[in-house]
């Protein structure tokens, strides 16, 4: 060790600093501020160590609404869209022509503006004095009643926040499993095909063996993504998100920051570690799962 | 199991769109295996024996032919119809399975009347798995295994649905060279015990040589040769096949007959090619044809004496040959050191003559 002495170091120092700077420090003082109670930005100040901030945040109606919307948002988006991604997924890679085609097509979204979609929505769902939106069009068409989706009932809003999620989502899953499907080896199949296997069980027992530690990568960073949503919300629902009861953890966050009634930076700190521990404990159990589970 | 290939053909369209002219892979194939006995399709890259072995599996459709397994016309069966077992040359295991699951794998698949019980499954996978010597290793996963147990496994796969037509694709290619050796035995030995008709495919044709019942040579889609290992050796049909099969390859020289005498340059080394018209052929002499002799008609400048172990080979040069000559001789007959020449005598059973442009054997 001692004979390659500093070198190492000093080739590690630039990556080390930024890390340091904008990582570490920044996480270390979020655990600090989450502490400190009563705490003044202005004047630096607080008046003691304790868990008051949590037991603030914990019993904060916002916060708790925010928290339920991130779980269902979480809970529905994460397997619903990576089942459409593996359907499609499974859709491309069996197509022989036009293949590049749709594939482009299916990634576009991802490069696209994420307000940009949001307006896209907006024009589908929202209700205006001129119309009612695209998809009331297509309600009252098949001879439903009209619901305000940006305005209305909480589940008409959240089926929009769900939707609008998993449609953002999809592309980069689709990328992910067409390229893990086209890389299993197709020698596997004809040996399947030679022993007269059917194609369920070609599915159920090699394809997707062969894409699973895919499909839980996919869902990591899905729980991950959904737990940290926040400007997609902002998109389609606007900035005050409390009032349209749409808010999520991360927005909470940011209001206890910079919103109207801000200003709280160590409810917001308290916030974020419980997002943490939250996401911390499900990446976890997932990795439980996955080692039991996968090859 | 009787296979019998009636003119079997394959043709693709060319991937080169502006090529209007299909690629024939296979072109009208036709040769009957007698039941129980070891085939090997020998040839370089790309000569299709391998779309011929997919063919009589049962992945590919043949453009124009028919195959028979006995008495049935398997052309139109799927495989898994035909009764066939295959080995691929990446052995194919499913490699989040264990071997023993690798095994029961396509016993599962039956359905029906022929559906077994898991102990029936347990009990025929773990007999085959004795069979290719692998029932210690049954609950490990391929990725544990070495490339050779690898391989007895993909050969315990195909084998335990009891098929009439065992395949083997490249089975020693993935092997290193002590394995492969070990393993090409293993397979002989394999399909001596369960007697079944095999046919497998090889780029190598010492592995052809060394353990099949008999040889089919193709080039370019065409079959050249198709008989017992020793007598194509011993006698090709042409000039591809001579120079396909022996390591060292057989050596060529420019030659010449005049009234009935071969000539090498302007040595004539052998006698009695009465029958053959004058003119220039190709003459070919197998690295055992050369027999060092003081007085041999053959003269060659010595490049180099290799001895390794059992042989000792001369490398030598000589006017009419492109290449060296390379001469597989007895250790006692090593010229002396320090020699600039070397003088051969040839036996004649080893001198093959062709003709210079279509490559086909000149009969003496």
């Amino acid at each position: 060790m001692k004979a390659r002495g500093i070198r190492p170091w000093l080739y590690l120092l630039p990556a080390l600093v930024f890390l340091g700077i904008f990582m570490v420090y920044p996480l270390f003082d979020v655990m600090v501020y989450s502490v400190e109670e009563g705490y003044n930005s202005a004047s630096q100040t607080y008046y003691g160590i304790g868990g008051y901030n949590y037991a603030y945040v914990l019993r904060d109606p916002y916060f708790l609404q925010a928290l339920k919307n991130t779980f269902i948002l979480v809970i529905i988006t994460v397997p619903v869209s990576t089942g459409i991604a593996l359907l499609i997924s499974l859709g491309l890679h069996s197509i022989d022509r036009f293949k590049e085609f749709f594939q482009t097509v299916f990634f576009l979204p991802y490069v696209t503006n994420t307000l940009a979609v949001g307006l896209v929505f907006m024009i589908l769902f929202k209700k205006t004095p001129y119309s009612d939106g695209f998809m009331n069009l297509l309600i009252t068409a098949v001879g439903g009643t009209a619901v305000d989706f940006i305005d209305g009932p909480y589940w008409a809003k959240m089926f929009v926040m769900c939707f609008y999620t998993v449609w953002v989502v999809l592309p980069f899953k689709i990328l992910i499993l067409t390229s893990a499907l086209a890389s299993v080896d197709e020698n596997l199949y004809k040996a399947a095909r030679v022993d007269g296997t059917s194609r369920m069980r070609i599915f159920t027992r090699i394809t997707l063996p062969m894409i699973s530690p895919m499909i839980f990568y996919l869902v990591i960073t899905g729980f991950i993504g959904a737990f940290k949503a926040y400007s997609d919300e902002v998109a389609i629902f606007g900035t005050d998100l409390n009032a349209a009861g749409m808010n999520t953890i991360v927005g909470y966050v940011y209001d206890m920051l910079y919103g109207d009634s801000g200003g709280f930076p160590s409810y917001a700190a308290a916030a974020a570690l419980i997002l943490f521990a939250i996401v911390l404990t499900i990446t976890c159990i997932n990795l439980l799962v996955r080692k039991k589970a996968v090859i | 199991m009787k296979i019998v290939l009636e003119h079997l053909t394959k043709r693709y369209p060319n991937l080169n769109r502006k090529i209007k002219e299909d690629v024939i892979a296979v072109n009208d194939f036709t040769f009957e295996i007698p039941d129980g006995q070891l085939i090997g399709l020998l040839g370089p890259s790309g000569c299709g024996k391998s779309t011929t072995l997919n063919m009589i599996c049962g992945l590919e459709p043949p453009t124009s032919g028919r195959i028979w397994f006995g008495d049935d016309d398997v052309t139109n069966l799927p495989p898994e119809n035909r009764g066939v077992g295959m080995v691929f040359q990446s052995y194919a295991l499913y490699p989040h399975l264990t071997v023993r699951q690798n095994i029961c794998f396509p016993l599962e698949n039956l359905k029906g009347a022929d559906r077994l019980t898991r102990a029936q499954m347990d009990e025929m996978a773990l007999e085959t798995a004795r069979l290719v010597q692998i029932d210690e290793l049954m609950d490990r996963k391929p990725s544990e295994m070495s490339g050779g147990q690898q391989q007895r496994v993909a050969i315990a796969r195909a084998l335990v649905k009891k098929p009439r037509v065992l395949l083997l694709d490249e089975p020693l290619s993935n092997l290193d060279a002590r394995l492969r050796l070990q393993t090409r035995e293993e397979i002989r030995r394999i399909q001596r015990e369960t007697g079944i008709t095999t046919v497998f495919v090889t780029h190598d044709q010492e592995e052809a040589m060394s353990i099949s019942d008999m040889i089919v040579v193709m080039e370019a889609g065409v079959v050249n040769q198709i008989g017992k290992p020793q007598k194509v050796y011993d006698d090709p049909v042409n000039l591809f096949v001579a120079k396909f099969l022996g390591t060292p390859p057989i050596n060529l020289f420019d030659a010449e007959i005049r009234g009935g005498r071969l000539y090498l340059g302007g040595d004539c080394v052998l006698q009695g090619a009465d029958s053959v018209p004058d003119g220039p052929v190709v003459a070919g002499i197998r690295p055992e044809g050369f027999v060092p002799d003081e007085n041999g008609p053959l003269v060659c400048g010595l490049m180099a004496v290799e001895v390794m172990g059992r042989d000792t080979s001369i490398v030598a040069e000589h006017p009419a040959c492109g290449g060296q000559i390379r001469a597989i001789v007895d250790t006692e007959d090593i010229p002396p050191e320090g020699a600039q020449q070397v003088r051969f005598s040839l036996r004649p059973a080893k001198v093959h003559l062709f003709d210079r442009d279509t490559g086909e054997r000149i009969r003496i």
